[in-house]
């Protein structure tokens, strides 16, 4: 049974759905529970069923239909069930998050997946800034789970990361993996320029060329185990990850050179 | 006394003990690596008496079977207890898996306990060493001279079984070897069950105990054939001049009772004259395999 959440009508203002929309607490609640929860529109505090119109209850699949770009922090913190996204998000979404999946089949706003512990947020479209990446003054960001990105992401995507993996179908913005603790970046199409500037561990992973900081060493070609294991695990995930990506040869960068430089940058060799 | 195929079959049992058991899957660039690993993995582990731990090869593994897309072979190890298997499995995949050129190791069994494996192994990257999680799972990436060795952090073990058996009695040495041959190639085929004796066949069967008190076994004198005469609790009929063993372990009990039952009947068919399985009376073993419920 499905939970379905309809946006009656486009909001005027911003609204801020903090932790209301996550499946694990909706799951409990009743109906007339759930059009009660409050929201912040704009200034002033609304009742989830003033913007949405509930249909069913009680179950920790949960559908969003309409166009939810003006609503930040969608599936926020959530730790479990699956929240599917049949429109775009706003910012913030599935940040924080624990567990679960959570599913924006449009386009994601800024700071998608940021602070995440655990779980899957998957999205059809892009995603915009920081994806990923840490809250301004944090020095750490993403710390667990998996995002992955049809489209592109822009930039200081997996900012402070920490754990966990970002993959992105497209092109990835600059300075991917700012201040990255650790964790993994995959870019599968283009990667911005000043990629992993501040890196200390993380791993970023390139399928073309990019332009690389002059903090990165060359250390040597050759093919890494894990990412065999990862590129496979994306496929699954369905990235349209190629054979070539797979079973290619590529070349580690070690950095970044002016923090700790157990960073790595690895490009996919060109197919002789 | 029964009779299978015209082959004697004991009514008695094989008595069989608790162990616990773990998979280990290891991948390589070609099959030939991930076997040379596999085999040296194996490798002097035919009994916990002196070996510390039982292990043999499961199966080998196809690119679409393993987790990283590699031909793989796949491995079960067997000790009497949980901590003692988890040592074993630390120095056995440190010192022939790690070594073995191309190859990467995985945990071949989802079970909720686990040990530590490739956590011990990461300090030989001396401080150089970095983890992966993907899908909830834990990968350390060791750094060696040929690029990195790939190993999961934790692999599954399990309460299994070990010291099921069949004994194959015949006319002379070439009959019994080739009926136990026969037994063993069809309980290969048994997933979550392997043979730890050299091709899988044991020629010297053991009872436990000795005459000189250092030794906790020693040869099991009752079914060796050059004794008939010179003792009085001979096992061996008229007319048998030779006796192989095979010893199984598995996952659990069920691949050990399906493995003996395939070996009974292929042995059964090559011709064995006698067909039994050792036990010490039921007093030991927690397991009890009665071959009357094999053969039907």
């Amino acid at each position: 049974m499905t939970l379905t959440l309809t946006l009656r009508e486009q909001p005027e203002a911003p609204v801020r759905a903090d932790e209301a929309l996550r499946p694990d607490r909706l799951a409990s609640l009743g109906r007339a529970e759930i059009e009660a929860l409050e929201l912040w529109h704009g200034n002033r505090r609304a009742a989830l069923g003033e913007l949405f119109a509930v249909s069913g209850a009680g179950a920790q699949d949960v559908r969003v239909e309409g166009d939810l770009s003006r609503v930040a922090g969608v599936g926020a913190g959530m730790g479990g069930g699956r929240l599917v996204l049949a429109g775009g998000a706003g910012p913030r979404a599935g940040a924080g998050m624990g567990d679960g999946e959570l599913v924006v089949e449009g386009d994601a706003g800024d700071a998608a997946g940021a602070g995440m512990r655990g779980g899957r947020l998957i999205v059809r479209g892009s995603a915009g800034r920081r994806l990923g990446g840490a809250y301004a003054g944090e020095r750490a960001g993403m710390r667990g789970g998996e995002i992955v990105v049809h489209g592109d992401a822009g930039q200081e995507a997996g900012g402070g990361l920490r754990r966990g993996l970002i993959a992105v179908a497209g092109q990835v913005g600059p300075a991917a993996g700012l201040n990255a603790l650790a964790g993994t970046i995959v870019a599968l199409g283009a990667l911005g320029a000043h990629a992993g500037a501040g890196m200390r561990r993380a791993s970023i992973v390139a399928m073309t060329a990019p332009d690389l900081l002059p903090t990165y060493a060359r250390a040597c070609t050759y093919r890494p185990p894990f990412l065999r294991l990862c590129l496979r695990r994306l496929r699954a995930l369905g990235l349209p990850v190629t054979d070539a990506q797979i079973d290619g040869l590529y070349t580690r960068w070690s950095g970044d050179g002016l923090e700790l430089g157990r960073g790595e940058i690895l490009i996919l060799e060109a197919a002789a | 006394m029964m009779r299978l195929h015209g082959t004697e079959v004991v009514d008695t049992f094989a008595e069989a003990f608790g162990m616990w058991g773990a998979r280990v899957v290891i991948t390589a660039e070609t099959p030939t690596w991930a076997q040379h690993a596999a085999r040296s993995l194996t490798g002097f582990a035919t009994s916990v008496i002196g070996c510390k731990v039982e292990a043999g090869i499961e199966r080998l593994l196809e690119p679409s079977d393993t987790r990283d897309g590699r031909p793989g072979v796949s491995v079960l190890l067997f000790a009497p207890d949980a901590d003692g298997l988890a040592k074993r499995l630390v120095e056995r995949v440190g010192q022939t898996v790690l070594t073995c050129p191309t190859t990467a190791c995985f945990n071949g069994l989802a079970v909720e306990e686990e040990v530590d494996v490739g956590g011990q192994l990461r300090y030989f990257g001396d401080g150089w060493q970095a983890s992966k999680v993907l899908d909830g799972r834990r990968y350390w990436r060791i750094p060696v001279m040929e690029g990195e060795f790939l190993v999961e952090e934790r692999f599954g073990i399990v309460k299994g079984v070990g010291g099921g058996n069949l004994i194959f009695l015949a006319q002379d040495a070439r009959a019994a070897l080739r009926a136990a041959h026969d037994a063993a190639e069809a309980m290969r085929t048994v997933e979550g069950a392997i043979l730890p004796f050299p091709g899988g066949i044991a020629r010297s069967g053991s009872k436990v105990g000795s005459r000189y008190p250092s030794l906790m076994a020693s040869t099991n004198h009752v079914l060796c054939p050059t004794l008939r005469t010179q003792i009085d609790d001979s096992d061996v009929p008229d007319g048998v001049n030779a006796v192989f063993e095979i010893v199984i372990d598995g996952l659990g009990p069920e691949p050990v009772g399906e493995a003996m039952r395939v070996g009974l009947q292929a042995a059964a068919r090559t011709g064995a004259r006698q067909i039994t399985a050792g036990n010490y009376g039921g007093k030991l073993g927690e397991h009890h395999f009665h071959l009357r419920e094999l053969v039907g």
